[in-house]
């Protein structure tokens, strides 16, 4: 991967009508002069140009360098199998520090300075919906790894994608009836009061309904809010289950003011372990956790019945049995999430494969390619496993791995099917014109 | 400030916007991309300097007037269907009448008391976009879709999502407020907001009701702050609130002192070299907000007026 930066280079100025005819003009004697095979071959062999679009600043930081890492352990497996069309993958990395109007800038630059095939690697949904637009104006797909149900809500435009992560509407409904059969039947959540935990404040009440449970009350949390005790109170005495979404740096004092609150009778809890990517699960103050269940994307430890895939890409990543880097077990990764770089890059490799890419000129026929995308099979490509793909909503569906925390890890207890997270596609991106 | 000429610096202003146009047809098109940003947002720090470095007042609550402007266009497009210059009113419309509340409210008070006033507000308006989440989009924010971001004039459509279209917006708007800067800090008016910085107790003893300039100073800084927020909604298409937040109030405090307070064309050098300074080094180092310190630190060192100020102390003293 390497990090590139032009500026003001005179060479790339805008392609004007003439200048394209003189070029179409010197290509078609080129075409027909001696050495033109030599001269072709060397442009089919021209890298392949991914813009990443990374949170190397920012709230983002750490999610981004492990997003880093896993990018960069795709990439080198699929140059050493021959590289996608036969050309070599190179990864163009730009910050965007976790801001919108910067990942928009960010989009841009890939599209008309460094000139990449593709963007795509952003995870924090504000800088997605931000960047969106800049990338559907330039006509630049843009495969994301964010999660968010922004790109499934049809909200965005034709050149977005997410392939490789399943988003939240989706891991919230596969999650509601293991909660109502396993956990309680009511319900009180815990989120931050703003985009993310509106999610889970909107999606699990009906998801929960359909299982013959209840949410019997909804507790949103300030995220300036340092301090939690005041609210634990409205937790009605009947709650089986409390369900927590807090995220951000307050999240260990949430745990431990909550244990304070309950003792050892505690309801269940339920929580996603976005709270705690990152984070080592035995770090002090969340004790209390121990005995509680957490949505996984992709397991963060070792699990007996891993996959020779899921084996092959931990070892790829650099990660070991606890989820943490291979040599400093205190660098812990961000294992729930990450695994979607890693497919996203293979899938944008089948697209390519089956648009018979050759270059910007053939985006449109990349997104088109995309959205004919229907499977996708567990495997060295797709180590978390299986997933299907709608490409009218530009969206994959997967399994979902809910884990117990017991004896200092995360043991996964169950895995959801694809067609717990299936819903109504909400709109159809291709019927915009491309 | 030397008398000039009002001609020499007509002259100047004309100058750099036909550069500035002519810049248009010459540069890369990354540049040309990122210059139509700069620019707008250079109308956002041009407004804060008409506060900042004409009144002295220094507010740390400017997102809020840029932000009001952007969810003000934003909005009435996204959820009302109005054109793009009735939303552009709309976003000019909300950021006066909000200009015109807190100004009232905070001019109340002064100096560090006036920095703690303007910026509880900004929070207020950030928490409170936050908290109508359903119609601003909360944090995540919203997109304003590629189809109504369309500027008709007569029987002429022009896609503001088009390069050169959206390069001459920005121009457009940047050259209007720039002279429109120009002409009020060369105006009695001008005069008067100068006079309130320097010795504001002279002031009223001169029988300037020095109250109503601070206010409507507020609501120009304001208007012109909510102008370059409308037109980012229209021309970029995304209004979010990270636009409300306090990095954002900051920034245009940063712009200004780097091209030079109470300068008229320094905010456009402080944005344009805040933002090359960003995007350069942050193509070889993750630490660039360390570089963009350092360089901080050597301008307030050999420019402590910013680059325009101390250019116009002691060489060009003639300088609007």
């Amino acid at each position: 991967m390497t990090d590139k930066n032009g500026f003001f280079d005179l060479s790339k100025t805008g392609l004007t009508r003439r200048t394209a005819l003189k070029g179409l003009a010197a290509g078609a004697g080129l075409a027909v002069a001696p050495g033109f095979v030599r001269y072709s071959q060397a442009q089919s062999s021209a890298p392949i140009k991914i813009g990443f679009q990374s949170h190397r600043t920012g709230i983002g930081a750490a999610y981004g360098r492990w997003y880093e890492k896993t990018t960069a352990a795709a990439v080198k497996a699929i140059n050493e199998a021959g590289g996608i069309n036969g050309r070599p993958v190179e990864v163009i990395i730009e910050d965007d520090g976790t801001d919108p109007g910067r990942g928009a800038e960010v989009v841009g630059k890939f599209a008309t300075q460094h000139k990449t095939d593709i963007v795509y690697g952003t995870l924090f949904s504000h800088v997605v919906i931000g960047s969106a637009p800049a990338a559907g104006e330039a006509k630049m797909p843009y495969f994301v790894v964010s999660e968010g149900h922004h790109v499934a809500s049809t909200k965005l435009n034709r050149y977005v994608f997410q392939p490789g992560i399943t988003d939240v509407k989706s891991q919230i409904q596969s999650m509601a009836p293991w909660i109502a059969t396993n956990a309680g039947k009511k319900v009180t959540q815990i989120f931050p009061d703003f985009a993310f935990g509106y999610d889970h404040r909107d999606y699990l009440p009906p998801a929960l309904k359909a299982q013959g449970a209840e949410v019997i009350a909804q507790i949103a949390i300030p995220p300036t809010e340092s301090s939690f005790t005041k609210y634990f109170p409205q937790i009605p005495a009947e709650t089986e289950v409390i369900y927590h979404v807090m995220v951000g740096p307050a999240v260990l004092t949430f745990v431990k003011e909550l244990g304070e609150f309950y003792g050892s009778n505690r309801p269940q809890l339920f929580g996603f372990i976005d709270s705690l990517e990152a984070t080592d699960i035995n770090s002090p103050g969340l004790e209390f956790l121990d005995g509680s269940h957490f949505w996984e994307g992709s397991p963060r430890y070792a699990q007996p019945d891993d996959s020779a895939a899921q084996k092959a890409y931990r070892a790829a990543v650099g990660i070991d049995d606890n989820g943490a880097a291979v040599g400093d077990p205190k660098d812990v990764s961000t294992a729930a999430h990450m695994f979607g770089c890693w497919e996203t890059l293979y899938v944008v490799k089948k697209a390519m494969e089956d648009a018979g890419y050759k270059g910007p000129e053939d985006r449109a026929k990349l997104v088109e390619a995309t959205e004919a995308l229907t499977e996708f099979a567990e495997g060295p490509e797709h180590p978390q496993g299986p997933k299907t793909f709608n490409g009218k909503i530009h969206q994959c569906f997967g399994i979902q791995n809910i884990s117990k925390v017991e004896g200092g890890r995360l043991n996964v207890v169950h895995k959801t099917k694809i067609e717990d997270g299936l819903y109504e596609p909400e709109g159809d991106y291709t019927t915009q014109p491309l | 400030m030397k008398e000039v000429s009002p001609a020499k610096a007509y002259a100047l202003h004309l100058g750099v916007i036909a550069l500035l146009f002519a810049l248009s047809f010459v540069l890369p098109e990354y540049h040309h991309g990122l210059l139509a940003r700069i620019m707008v947002l250079a109308v956002f720090a041009m407004g804060y300097n008409m506060l900042f470095g004409y009144v002295g007042l220094l507010s740390l609550g400017h997102a809020m007037f840029f932000s009001a402007g952007l969810y003000g266009a934003g909005l009435a497009v996204i959820h009302l269907g109005w054109s793009v210059p009735a939303a552009f009113a709309a976003g000019l419309a909300c950021g006066a009448l909000l200009a015109l509340i807190i100004g009232v409210l905070a001019l109340r008070t002064s100096g560090v008391a006036f920095m703690i006033v303007t910026m509880m507000f900004a929070q207020v308006f950030y928490l409170i976009i936050l908290y109508f989440a359903s119609w601003t989009g909360g944090d995540q924010g919203l997109v304003v879709p590629q189809s109504a971001r369309v500027l008709v004039l007569g029987s002429t459509s022009l896609g503001l999502t088009n390069p050169t279209v959206r390069y001459m917006s920005a121009l457009a708007l940047f050259s209007i407020v720039l002279l429109v800067t120009l002409a009020v800090v060369r105006s009695r008016y001008g005069r008067v907001l100068v006079a309130i910085r320097e010795n504001e107790e002279r002031t009223k003893m001169l029988g300037y009701d020095t109250f109503s300039n601070k206010l409507a100073a507020v609501v120009v800084s304001g208007t012109i702050c909510a102008a370059s927020g409308a037109a980012y909604a229209l021309l970029f298409g995304y209004v979010g609130s990270t636009f409300a937040s306090v990095q954002y109030s900051i920034l245009p405090l940063l712009w200004v002192l780097l091209g030079g307070a109470a300068t008229t064309l320094g905010p456009l050098i402080g944005t344009l070299f805040m933002y090359y300074v960003v995007d350069i080094t942050s193509g070889y180092t993750s630490a660039y907000l360390l570089i963009v310190g350092i360089a901080l630190i050597l301008l307030v060192l050999f420019f402590p007026k910013g680059i325009l100020g101390t250019i116009r102390q002691r060489w060009l003293g003639w300088l609007p």
